[in-house]
């Protein structure tokens, strides 16, 4: 395949890389204060290389980087997640005069990372986009810099993501030595006639070090911490896009690269979709800081969307992105309503006590709240109880049955702390009320995320269900 | 004669002292920064003798990949450090505490 016909395939992070150095550009000569057209610009792009996407499919670079359905359905979630952490950070950082023209740019070249990663059909642009991703995010979690928790933040999330990807790494290493190619087609061929120590010492090394990315137990621990520390709007894309790329990522390699193995990987999933939802909730029930608990219940969620890999089959995998597609609207719509959290002097707060009869002070962000909490918690009339549903039905098309009942006991546990929330709002004394919103971009992405999730949302149900299954099928 | 597995018994090592180098330090960031090169180092010293072993150029490559985003990885990881240490005045590893739970 000529040079020409590679790049085409590319379009996408041609058009985000390209786009981002120039606004680069813009920003060095316009300074801070043109942080907002180069905002607006930068979700022009997103916009841009979201239209792109699925232009053309295959695979360019002799087998590097590959255009499917699969990559595509990540890449317009992830596009649109970092479109939502653009929105929503220039209010932000303007109250605590922090917002600097790189913040759209970052964001920008971490996409670009999160589209090398789900269209990597080789070790070596996974590597490469992973490590692109995670660069542009550990300087996003510091971006406050004279906020101390927002340096503790960045330092926590450098270090041990730091060690994740050496983790990986090693495991990368360790599987092209003893399969001999870094690619995805060829590590598939070598492991089909039988796995050495090796060869699973190696696959071990990669699961591990994927975990970390998507935060699952027993490679969790740095998420509550950076949640926390990192500025809000940081916090709401941490939770979204990085998240559905990490999780492509692991599905896409899973399935391409280790499926004669599948037997293998199958357990270490199992073990951490189980611990992941069982954490997940009971350790969310003492939190009193709101991020923290949505830090928590992020990695609750990602064990339920490792459910439908654990069960290897191409509806398994539909459910997992299905699962991805709803948990980002549920998750940024649960962020923007903490981005509403300032008290009267404009401050940000982040304990769950001043939610205190929000029902009476604010009643449309209560009920907003309300709808993204019932809806994580995956109360049926919601929609967030349709892909915890596929997830479970997978499971037991496969003969997994326990596994399902033992997801469905945990989501109960979960459910307590969701509800404690709600009951927070809608039924203790009011505490002083927040400031009233300024911003009616917010207000309407808040109240779009919330018909999304609503009932309203299963009328997407056919459209999700075929794109989903469009993905999955292009891995088998 | 010194064979392949001779390469990966020291670079097994190398990777663990690494690990360790992170969890057991207590003292310094700076020795957690030096720890994950040394990671990085011994994956390196895997692909080359993995290289060397198969007669193929593309652990080399990759090993130049990884030497490349080693160096990105350690401005962004002193960078932050140091934004870190103006704010805090210390950068001893039992401080970072701000935040637990």
């Amino acid at each position: 395949m000529s040079m020409i016909a590679s790049l085409a395939l590319t379009l996408p992070e041609l058009i985000l890389s390209t786009g981002a150095l120039l606004l680069l550009l813009v920003a060095a000569w316009g300074g801070d204060g043109s942080s907002r057209l180069i905002s607006w610009a930068s979700v022009a792009l997103l916009a841009i290389a979201g239209l792109s996407l699925g232009c053309a499919n295959g695979v360019a670079f002799d087998g590097l980087y590959k255009a499917d359905a699969f990559s595509n359905f990540a890449k317009a979630l992830v596009y649109a997640a970092a479109a939502v952490s653009i929105l929503i950070a220039p209010r932000f950082f303007e109250a605590r005069g922090a917002m600097r023209a790189e913040y759209p740019i970052l964001i920008l070249l971490s996409s670009v990372g999160m589209g090398m990663m789900v269209s990597a059909t080789d070790l070596l642009t996974l590597y490469v986009g992973l490590e692109l991703q995670s660069l542009a995010a550990y300087v996003l979690a510091s971006f406050m810099r004279r906020d101390s928790r927002s340096a503790e933040a960045g330092l926590k999330y450098f270090v041990l993501g730091a060690l994740a990807s050496g983790i990986l790494l090693y495991g990368i290493s360790l599987l092209y030595g003893f399969t001999g190619t870094t690619q995805f087609g060829g590590v598939a061929t070598a492991l089909g006639d039988g796995i050495s120590h090796g060869e699973l010492f190696g696959l071990v090394f990669v699961m591990a070090g994927l975990a970390f990315k998507i935060s699952a137990v027993p490679f969790h621990m740095w998420t509550p911490d950076v949640y926390e520390g990192a500025p809000t709007p940081v916090t709401a894309f941490f939770a979204s896009a990085p998240k559905v790329a990490a999780m492509a990522l692991l599905v896409r390699i899973a399935v391409d690269a280790m499926g004669p193995a599948t037997s293998s990987w199958q357990q270490i999933v199992i073990f951490a979709a189980l611990a992941s939802t069982i954490l997940g909730g009971v350790a969310a029930i003492g939190q009193v800081n709101i991020k923290r608990l949505l830090a928590y219940s992020s990695i609750n969620n990602v064990g339920f969307a490792l459910f439908g890999l654990a069960a290897g089959t191409p509806d398994g995998v539909a459910a997992t992105m299905s699962y991805m597609a709803v948990y980002i609207v549920m998750t940024l719509g649960s962020f923007l309503c903490v981005l509403q959290m300032r008290n009267a002097a404009g401050d940000a707060v982040e304990d769950i006590a001043s939610l205190s009869g929000l029902s009476r002070t604010r009643p449309g962000l209560a009920a907003a709240f309300a709808i993204f909490m019932f809806s994580l918690a995956g109360i049926p009339p919601l929609f967030g109880f349709w892909p915890k549903f596929l997830v479970f039905d997978a499971l037991v098309a496969i003969g997994l049955w326990p596994l399902a009942m033992i997801g469905i006991a945990t989501s109960v546990i979960g459910a307590f702390y969701y509800l404690k929330i709600v009951k927070t709002m809608y039924f203790d004394e009011p505490a002083p009320a927040y400031a009233p919103s300024a911003s009616r971009m917010e207000n309407g992405l808040i109240a779009l995320s919330a018909v999304a999730v609503s009932p309203l949302g299963y009328l997407a149900i056919p459209l999700l269900g075929a794109l989903s299954m469009a993905a999955a099928r292009a891995l088998f | 004669m010194i064979g392949i597995q001779h390469y990966l018994v020291v670079s097994a090592i190398l990777f663990a002292i690494g690990v360790f180098g992170i969890f057991l330090n207590r003292k310094n960031v700076i020795i957690i920064l030096m720890a994950i090169e040394l990671i990085l180092l011994s994956v390196n010293l895997n692909f080359v003798a993995f290289s060397a072993y198969l007669h193929d150029l593309v652990g080399q490559v990759f090993a130049m990949f990884v030497l490349t985003v080693a160096a990105g990885e350690a401005a962004i990881g002193l960078a932050i450090l140091v934004i870190y240490f103006r704010g805090r005045g210390t950068i001893a590893v039992d401080d970072i505490n701000r935040m637990k739970g």
